[in-house]
């Protein structure tokens, strides 16, 4: 496998540290007067979503980590695994555990697409897009003609995730949500 | 890289201006003074010997002459001027090192360089803070020995610290692994840098002298409180080093012997040996006046001046979009 030296250390770089893969999130050089170099490298371990601060000596090098992230197709799952489909029109086939799945299962919708990131082959996170479309499968009454500012209620989506929504939302209605806060954006469609 | 080329500089029209404004002012500065500016090679045939720099080799080809290589410094050339008697001279030329890039570094970079003959390094450094301060507007710098910056912030005594002890203290950073290929001057280096320098200059500006002889590079030796310490100042400004300067070691011997020394300490952590400057060597046969010189990173006076802790906020086109 391939090794990189400090000097080509950048921000995105995927490299093994203490066996685990990791991505640097900043390389900063630190060197005193004519003296030795240092980088002063900030990681995430991406096993255990630490972040990590790590010193070298200028001209030291890393392995390279098999990190690759590749858009796949959500198609089911058996209860143990999550199995998606590449998008690349190959049909080929991964599962995922729940570790990768984590807390993407709750905006886990069939043949939406996610970024599977692949650690020597293996599925290692599942993340989900920016924003998905889900539909309110459970909620209090809808309030019509409510549309104004004020006042929320939780609301069951397919995927089993919660949100907080406006009073005026009722069960079948198709929501826009933000993966990333878990925030109700909009309204997609009307049943 | 799939980097997405962008045509923008990363530098503010202010941040241009007032570069424009700080070269004028230097000028000024050495016009006043008497100091006259030259202009030396960029492109040397030579490059340096030094343990810790690395050149940027160039494949230039003409009249017969081949390779060449860009400058790390201009010392060796302004040294040249100065055995052919030129008199105390300065130079702002641009200036390179592999593989060096970060929030204040990048691989090339504007250097101010100046000689003064029949200076030392004390009457250097009040040039310098008469320049800085002129330019920055900020308190005179006080100066502090390196042995003194260590014991403060980095709790060690840099002359008589044991081995083991010096470890001790770096494996806050390093894995033993990493400390064992690492020399004496590699162990301080790093307590320099990591521990000591973030703390330099943060209220007052701060000149730190007397560096160990082992770290003198091309300065002059002496002994105090009976150890062999160099010639050699650095400025630091809000944690930032601004300049190094020495009073000029004159003897071509001892220059040849650092030389070889370097040599052996790059052959021993596997870097390629370099060609020595032997007609840098011969200018110094023939005599170089006694002299005092600096070297100041412009870029960094720059962001000191502008307040950004960034590089790139000073320079046109760093080197990812240049």
């Amino acid at each position: 496998m391939a090794s990189y030296s400090t000097n080509e250390f950048r921000g995105g770089l995927k490299v093994l540290l203490d066996g685990d893969p990791c991505i640097i999130l900043e390389n900063e050089i630190v060197k005193p007067g004519k003296g030795q170099a240092f980088n002063r490298v900030r990681l995430r371990n991406l096993m255990s979503n630490r972040v990590w601060e790590r010193t070298f000596k200028s001209g030291e090098s890393l392995e390279a980590a098999d990190v690759m992230d590749q858009d796949m197709e959500y198609l089911y799952t058996d209860g143990e695994f999550w199995h998606f489909m590449l998008t690349d029109g190959s049909f080929e086939q991964y599962a995922a555990d729940a570790k990768a799945v984590g807390d993407t299962i709750k905006w886990l919708k069939e043949q939406d697409v996610y970024t599977v990131t692949l650690y020597n082959g293996a599925p290692l996170t599942v993340t989900p897009p920016n924003f998905v479309e889900l539909e309110v499968v459970e909620t209090d009454p809808g309030m019509k003609g409510d549309t104004a500012q004020g006042g929320s209620k939780p609301a069951t989506l397919s995927t089993g995730a919660v949100v907080s929504v406006p009073l005026f939302i009722t069960i079948g209605e198709v929501l826009k949500v933000d993966t990333r806060s878990g925030e109700y954006m909009n309204r997609v469609k009307s049943s | 890289m799939k980097n997405q080329p962008d045509w923008r500089p990363t530098a503010t029209l202010a941040a241009l201006k007032s570069r424009a404004q700080q070269s004028a002012f230097v000028r000024g500065f050495f016009a006043q003074r008497n100091v006259m500016e030259v202009e030396t090679p960029v492109l040397g045939r030579c490059g340096v010997t030094e343990p810790n720099l690395d050149g940027i080799p160039a494949k230039s080809t003409a009249q017969g002459v081949e390779g060449g290589w860009l400058q790390t410094s201009p010392e060796y050339h302004m040294k040249r001027l100065l055995a052919a008697d030129s008199g105390s001279i300065y130079q702002i030329s641009k200036v390179f090192r592999n593989g060096e890039r970060g929030s204040r570094h990048n691989p090339e970079f504007s250097m101010l360089e100046w000689y003064r003959t029949g200076f030392d390094d004390e009457v250097l450094m009040t040039e310098v803070a008469d320049l800085v301060c002129g330019w920055l507007e900020c308190p005179r710098p006080k100066a502090t020995s390196y042995r003194q910056a260590m014991i403060d912030w980095a709790g060690i005594d840099p002359f008589v610290v044991t081995e083991s002890d010096l470890h001790q203290r770096c494996r806050q950073w390093l894995e033993p692994e990493q400390l064992q290929d690492l020399s004496r001057d590699g162990c301080l280096d790093l307590l320099m840098g990591f521990a000591v320098e973030p703390n330099l200059g943060t209220e007052t500006p701060v000149f730190i002298n007397q560096y160990p002889a082992s770290q003198a590079s091309l300065a002059r030796i002496s002994n105090v409180d009976g150890f062999d310490v160099a010639h050699r100042f650095e400025l630091y400004i809000d944690g930032l080093e601004l300049c190094n300067g020495y009073w000029e070691l004159t003897n071509a011997d001892e220059q040849r012997a650092r030389f070889e020394a370097d040599n052996r300490q790059r052959k021993a952590a596997g870097k390629t040996e370099m060609d020595v400057d032997e007609a840098f060597l011969m200018a110094l046969e023939r005599g170089l006046p006694d002299c005092a010189g600096v070297a100041l990173g412009l870029d960094r006076l720059l962001m000191l001046k502008t307040g950004t802790r960034d590089i790139a906020d000073v320079l046109a086109f760093p080197i990812e979009r240049a």
